[in-house]
C-alpha cells in the first residue's frame, strides 16, 4: 500500500475586502476554498471539476504555495508546504508544477519558445552549460510534440495548441513529480483539446507523474482521471472513482453537471427533457447559504439542508458525498 | 534579458519546409512587427529622417562652417541672411554667424534632451518597477517619496542648485533629470501593477524564478513599449524646459549656447533683426514636432491590440 | 423564398504578411423559421463570414460576393442603410456579454434606447416591452432587475439580457456568434435550451456560430462545416451527425468527449495544427491533417451532392451522391496561390 504523495487536509483560503464608507467599515469575507481534503497517490490522476466560483483555481495555487491558506495543511511527501519558509518552498518548485488555462497569456510575449522552456533550468541550475540547456530544451520540445527547430520563435507565432505545448514543456523541464493542470484545454479548439489531453496522458504514463486535472466540464476529465472531485463554492460535493461517478453520481450537483453535458446526437438531444436539475443562480460568494452550501439550488432540498452542513462521508460504493440525502436519492443518469 | 545562442538562422519561415530542413527557424519578435508598422507611418518616418539629418547637422555642421561660433565678424554685424557674404542665416548684434551658433546650440539642446531623458529613464524604470512589483508598504513609501519631491517647486530647486554650485552644464542635466524621473517612475509603476498580475509572471513565480529575475526578464521588457513612447515625448519636453531656463537666464553660460538661449537673445532683437530669432526658433520647433510625431507613431505601432 | 441568401462570399484582409483569405467562396441560404449552424474552429472564417454580412469587418477587410437579405444585397449597402437593418431586422449577439453591454448604463437604459431608436416607442411603452422581454428569457424579478447595471448580473444572466435585447425589435434573423462559449457548463445548457425554446416559439431564422458540435445538435436544422475559409460539408443536422462524409467533420465528431462512450481509449484527435491562412496547401485545404489524404488531394476536390442537399467537398465518394459542377465555388482565389 503506497503512501499518498500529496495530502490536502481541511484547506481553507479566505479573501477579505474592505468596503463601506469611512465611518462604517465592513469587512467582507470570500471563502474561496472552505475545507477541502483529498489524497493523491503516486502516478494517479485526480480530476477536479467545478464551475466559475468553485474555488478550483484558488485551490491549485494554494497547493503550489502561490497563495497562503487560512487553515489546513498541504502535505507533500510528508512535508507540510504551508509551514515552509520562502527559500525551501522555492526549492520545492522543482517538484510541483502547473500548466495554466490561457496558453498564450501564460507565455512572456517577449521571450522565445526556447527561452521560456529553459528559464526553469537557468533558475535552478545556473551553472549548467548553455549547450546542455539547449539540448535539454530541444528534447523537451520533441517530447511535447513540437519541432525543435521552432526554438527561436515567439509565442505569437504559434497556435493556441502549440503554445500550450510550450507551457507543458516548461512545466516538465525540471522533472516534477506533481503536475497541476488548471483548465489546460478550455481555451483550445475541440480537436486540439483531444490532442493535448492525449499528450498529458502519455506524458503522465511515461514520466510517472501524479496529475491534478482541473476542468469545468465532466466530459473533459473523464478520459484522463482515475478519480474525480466535484467542487462547488469552495467545498467538495463528491469524490469518487471515475467509473462509479459517471455511472451513478450521488450528489445532486454532480448530476446537474453531468446532465449539462450536451449530447452530440440530434435525436437524443431533442428528446432530452429539460428537468430542473439546478434552480436559480449561484449565490453571491460573500453571503453563502447556511447549512449545505448547495441547498439554494438543489431540487431535492429539505429543511435539514438549510440548517446542517453535510460532512463529506463515505458511501458503500466507495464514493465520498456531502449530502444529507445521499442514501435515499436515486440520481442515476 | 538572457538569450540563448542558437545554431544559425533558418532560410524560411514556413513550418512545413522547416520540417524537412534541420536548421532553426528565425523568430519574428514583437519589436520587429512594431518596427514594420512604424515604417509605414509616413509622418514618423519623415520625422525620423529629419531628426537624423538634424543630428548630422549639429554634430558636423560647426566643423564644416567657415565661422567659429564665437568669431565676431565686425564687418557684418546684425546683417540679414545672405548667400553672398557667407552668413547664410545672418549675424547677430555682435557679428556672430547665426547658422553656426544655431547648430552649436543644437548640440547642447539635443544633448540635454537625450542625457536628461536617459537619466530619468534609468532611475524611473528601476524605481517604478521595484515599487510596483513589491507593492504593499514598500510601494507606498516609495511613491510617497515621489509625491513629496513632486510637490517641491521646480524653479526653486533649480535656482538653489545654481546658487550653490554655479551655472555648470552638468547641473542642468541633474536638475532636469532629477525632476523628470518622477513621471517615468509613476508610469512604470502603473504598468508594473498591471503586468504583475499576468499569467506569465505567475508562471515564472510558480517556476521559482527570483524577484529580481522576474523584474528584469518579464516586467521591464513588457513595459518598454510604453516607456519608449514616453521617452520620445519627454525629450522635447526637456529641451523646452532647458529653453525656458535659458530664457530666464538660468541656462547654459556663455560662450556655450543652446536654442533656448539663442531664442532669448533673438527675442530681444526681434524688431531690428528678426532672423536672430527665427532660425533658432524654427530649429527648435522642428525638433519638437519631429519627436512628437515619432512618439505618436511609436504609440500606434506598439498598440497592444495588435499584439498577437 | 430564402430570407438570407449568400452567394460566393469572399472576405480577405490586407496584412503586412500578405493577403489573408479568411472566407473563400461560401454559399448558403436560410429561410424564415430555420436555424443554420455554422461550425468551424480557429481559422475557419466563420466569424468573419457574418461580420462581412453585417458590415462589421475591420478596416483592412474586404468582402465580395452577394448577401441577399430579403432580396437586397447587404454588401452593397452604405453604413447608414445597414444601420436601419441591423438591430431591427437582423440582430446579432456576441460571445462575451460583458463587453457587448455598456457597463455605464443600466440594462433599462440600453434596452429602451434600442426600442426608442428603431421602433419609435415612447419611454413608458419601451419600458414595458423591455420588461416583458426579460421575462421571456427567464430573468427573475425582471421589473426590479432591469434597473441594475450589467456587472450586477452573472455571466449567464448577462447573456440572457443580450438575447432579450436582440429580440426587442422582433428581428427576422438572429445571428449568434459563439453565444455559449464563455459560459459555465450548467449555464451553457440553460442558454442552449433557451435558444431551443425561442426557435419553437418564434418564426425567427437563426444562424448559430460555434466551434462545438455538441451545442448545436439539438437546436439546429442545418449545419455548415467550415475549414480554412471554405465550406467542407453542409447538410441537415441528421446528415452531419449520422452520415458525416468529410474527414474533417468526422474528425470533429470523434473528438467531442462523450459521456456515453467508452473512456478508456484515447480521445480521437485531429492531427496537426489549425490552418495557416497565409500558406494553405494546394488542392484540398485539409489534406495536411487528413488521415485519408491521397495523391489526388493535391487537386481541388470535387463537390459531392445528394438529393437531400447534403454536400461535401472531398475526393472520397459519397454514397447516393453525384459530383456537382461547381466552377465558381470550389476554386476560390486562394486555390492555386497556396503552398510555398
Amino acid at each position: 500500500m503506497t503512501e499518498p504523495v500529496l495530502r490536502v487536509q481541511d484547506l481553507a483560503v479566505y479573501f477579505s475586502s474592505r468596503t463601506g464608507s469611512l465611518f462604517r467599515r465592513e469587512v467582507r469575507v470570500l471563502r474561496a476554498v472552505d475545507g477541502i481534503s483529498f489524497d493523491l497517490n503516486p502516478g494517479e490522476t485526480l480530476g477536479i471539476v467545478g464551475e466559475s466560483g468553485s474555488g478550483k483555481s484558488t485551490l491549485a495555487r494554494t497547493i503550489l504555495g502561490l497563495l497562503s491558506p487560512n487553515r489546513g495543511r498541504v502535505l507533500w511527501m510528508g512535508e507540510d508546504l504551508t509551514r515552509l519558509e520562502a527559500e525551501p518552498m522555492r526549492q520545492k518548485r522543482k517538484e510541483l508544477q502547473i500548466v495554466f488555462q490561457d496558453p498564450v497569456a501564460s507565455l512572456n510575449p517577449r521571450m522565445t519558445a526556447g527561452s521560456i522552456i529553459a528559464e526553469p533550468l537557468w533558475t535552478f541550475y545556473p551553472q549548467m552549460e548553455s549547450l546542455q540547456v539547449e539540448e535539454r530544451t530541444r528534447g523537451m520540445m520533441k517530447m511535447v510534440g513540437l519541432l525543435p527547430n521552432q526554438i527561436n520563435r515567439y509565442p505569437h507565432e504559434f497556435s493556441g495548441g502549440q503554445c500550450q505545448r510550450i507551457g507543458i514543456a516548461r512545466s516538465l523541464v525540471l522533472n516534477p513529480k506533481l503536475l497541476i493542470c488548471d483548465e489546460p484545454v478550455s481555451a483550445l479548439d475541440v480537436s486540439i483539446q483531444a490532442q493535448i489531453i492525449n499528450l498529458l496522458r502519455d506524458l503522465q504514463k511515461k514520466l510517472g507523474l501524479a496529475l491534478i486535472f482541473i476542468a469545468h466540464d465532466l466530459s473533459i476529465v473523464r478520459h484522463i482521471s482515475d478519480r474525480v472531485m466535484v467542487m462547488y463554492m469552495g467545498r467538495s460535493m463528491e469524490v469518487a472513482e471515475k467509473t462509479a461517478l459517471y455511472r451513478r453520481p450521488l450528489h445532486p450537483y454532480s448530476r446537474a453537471l453531468m446532465k449539462s453535458v450536451l449530447i452530440p446526437d440530434p435525436v437524443r438531444a431533442r428528446e432530452a427533457k429539460q428537468e430542473v436539475w439546478l434552480k436559480g443562480d449561484m449565490p453571491s460568494p460573500f453571503s453563502p447559504p447556511r447549512g449545505c452550501i448547495f441547498h439554494s439550488r438543489c431540487p431535492y432540498q429539505v429543511p435539514r439542508c438549510q440548517a446542517d452542513v453535510p460532512a463529506l462521508r463515505r458511501m458503500e460504493n466507495g464514493n465520498w458525498v456531502a449530502c444529507h440525502r445521499a442514501e435515499e436519492l436515486d440520481l442515476s443518469i | 534579458m538572457a538569450r540563448m545562442k542558437m545554431a544559425g538562422n533558418a532560410l524560411t519561415n514556413d513550418p512545413f519546409a522547416a520540417a524537412f530542413a534541420t536548421q532553426d527557424v528565425q523568430g519574428r519578435s514583437l519589436w520587429i512587427d512594431a518596427w514594420h508598422r512604424l515604417l509605414k507611418n509616413r509622418a514618423a518616418v519623415a520625422s525620423g529622417i529629419t531628426m537624423f539629418l538634424m543630428l548630422l547637422a549639429v554634430v558636423f555642421g560647426p566643423m564644416l562652417s567657415p565661422w567659429a561660433p564665437d568669431f565676431t565678424d565686425w564687418d557684418h554685424t546684425a546683417s540679414p541672411p545672405s548667400l553672398v557674404n557667407g552668413h547664410w542665416f545672418g549675424t547677430d548684434a555682435v557679428g556672430r554667424d547665426i547658422l553656426v551658433r544655431t547648430l552649436e546650440g543644437g548640440r547642447i539642446s539635443l544633448l540635454v534632451g537625450l542625457v536628461a531623458t536617459l537619466v530619468s529613464l534609468v532611475i524611473g524604470v528601476s524605481y517604478g518597477s521595484v515599487a510596483g512589483y513589491y507593492g504593499g508598504v514598500t510601494d507606498r513609501m516609495m511613491m510617497r517619496i515621489v509625491d513629496i519631491i513632486y510637490a517641491l517647486p521646480f524653479m526653486f530647486f533649480v535656482i538653489l542648485l545654481m546658487v550653490v554650485f554655479g551655472r555648470h552644464i552638468i547641473l542642468i542635466f541633474v536638475a532636469i533629470g532629477a525632476v523628470n524621473w518622477l513621471d517615468m517612475a509613476r508610469i512604470v509603476r502603473g504598468q508594473t501593477l498591471g503586468l504583475k498580475n499576468t499569467e506569465f509572471v505567475e508562471a515564472a513565480q510558480a517556476c521559482g524564478v527570483s524577484d529580481k529575475a522576474i523584474i528584469v526578464r518579464h516586467i521591464v521588457p513588457n513595459l518598454l513599449g510604453v516607456v519608449m513612447v514616453y521617452v520620445t515625448l519627454t525629450i522635447p519636453h526637456v529641451i523646452l524646459v532647458e529653453s525656458f531656463l535659458s530664457f530666464l537666464g538660468l541656462g547654459v553660460q556663455e560662450p556655450m549656447s543652446s536654442w533656448g538661449a539663442l531664442v532669448n537673445d533673438g527675442a530681444q532683437d526681434m524688431e531690428s533683426s528678426p532672423w536672430t530669432l527665427i532660425f533658432p526658433a524654427t530649429f527648435l520647433a522642428i525638433t519638437l514636432y519631429c519627436f512628437n510625431y515619432i512618439g505618436d507613431g511609436m504609440r500606434d505601432a506598439l498598440d497592444p491590440k495588435d499584439r498577437a | 423564398m430564402s430570407l438570407l441568401e449568400v452567394k460566393n462570399l469572399q472576405v480577405s484582409f490586407a496584412t503586412p504578411e500578405g493577403e489573408v483569405h479568411a472566407v473563400n467562396g461560401i454559399d448558403f441560404a436560410v429561410s424564415a423559421g430555420e436555424t443554420l449552424a455554422i461550425v468551424g474552429e480557429s481559422g475557419s472564417g466563420k466569424s468573419q463570414l457574418v461580420m462581412a454580412i453585417m458590415g462589421l469587418l475591420a478596416e483592412n477587410g474586404c468582402a465580395s460576393g452577394q448577401a441577399l437579405f430579403k432580396g437586397e444585397d447587404l454588401l452593397q449597402k452604405t453604413p447608414r442603410e445597414l444601420n436601419k437593418v441591423r438591430g431591427s431586422q437582423i440582430a446579432m449577439i456576441f460571445q462575451d456579454p460583458m463587453t457587448s453591454l455598456n457597463p455605464y448604463l443600466t440594462v433599462e437604459q440600453q434596452m429602451t434606447e434600442v426600442l426608442m431608436y428603431h421602433q419609435k416607442l415612447g419611454r413608458h411603452e419601451a419600458f414595458e416591452h423591455a420588461v416583458e422581454m426579460l421575462r421571456a428569457v427567464r430573468i427573475p424579478d425582471a421589473e426590479e432587475r432591469i434597473h441594475q447595471y450589467p456587472h450586477e448580473y452573472s455571466g449567464g444572466m448577462r447573456q440572457r439580457v443580450m438575447i432579450a435585447m436582440s429580440l426587442l425589435c422582433e428581428p427576422d434573423l438572429l445571428i449568434a456568434d459563439e453565444p455559449t462559449t464563455a459560459l459555465d457548463v450548467t449555464v451553457q445548457a440553460q442558454i442552449t435550451y433557451l435558444i431551443g425554446e425561442l426557435r419553437k416559439k418564434t418564426r425567427m431564422a437563426m444562424i448559430l456560430i460555434t466551434h462545438d458540435l455538441a451545442v448545436v445538435a439539438g437546436i439546429s436544422d442545418r449545419i455548415l462545416v467550415m475549414y480554412a475559409g471554405q465550406m467542407v460539408e453542409s447538410g441537415t443536422v441528421e446528415d452531419i451527425f449520422y452520415r458525416a462524409h468529410h474527414p474533417y467533420t468526422r474528425g470533429l465528431l470523434a473528438s467531442v468527449p462523450r459521456l456515453d462512450r467508452d473512456a478508456s481509449d484515447d480521445l480521437q484527435a485531429i492531427p496537426g495544427n489549425p490552418p495557416n491562412l497565409l500558406s494553405l496547401p494546394r488542392g484540398c485545404c485539409f489534406r495536411d491533417r487528413c488521415t485519408q489524404a491521397q495523391e489526388i488531394c493535391s487537386q481541388p476536390p470535387p463537390m459531392w451532392r445528394d438529393e437531400r442537399g447534403h454536400r461535401s467537398r472531398c475526393v472520397l465518394e459519397m454514397p447516393d451522391g453525384r459530383v456537382e459542377n461547381d466552377p465558381a465555388g470550389e476554386a476560390g482565389p486562394a486555390a492555386g496561390k497556396s503552398a510555398p
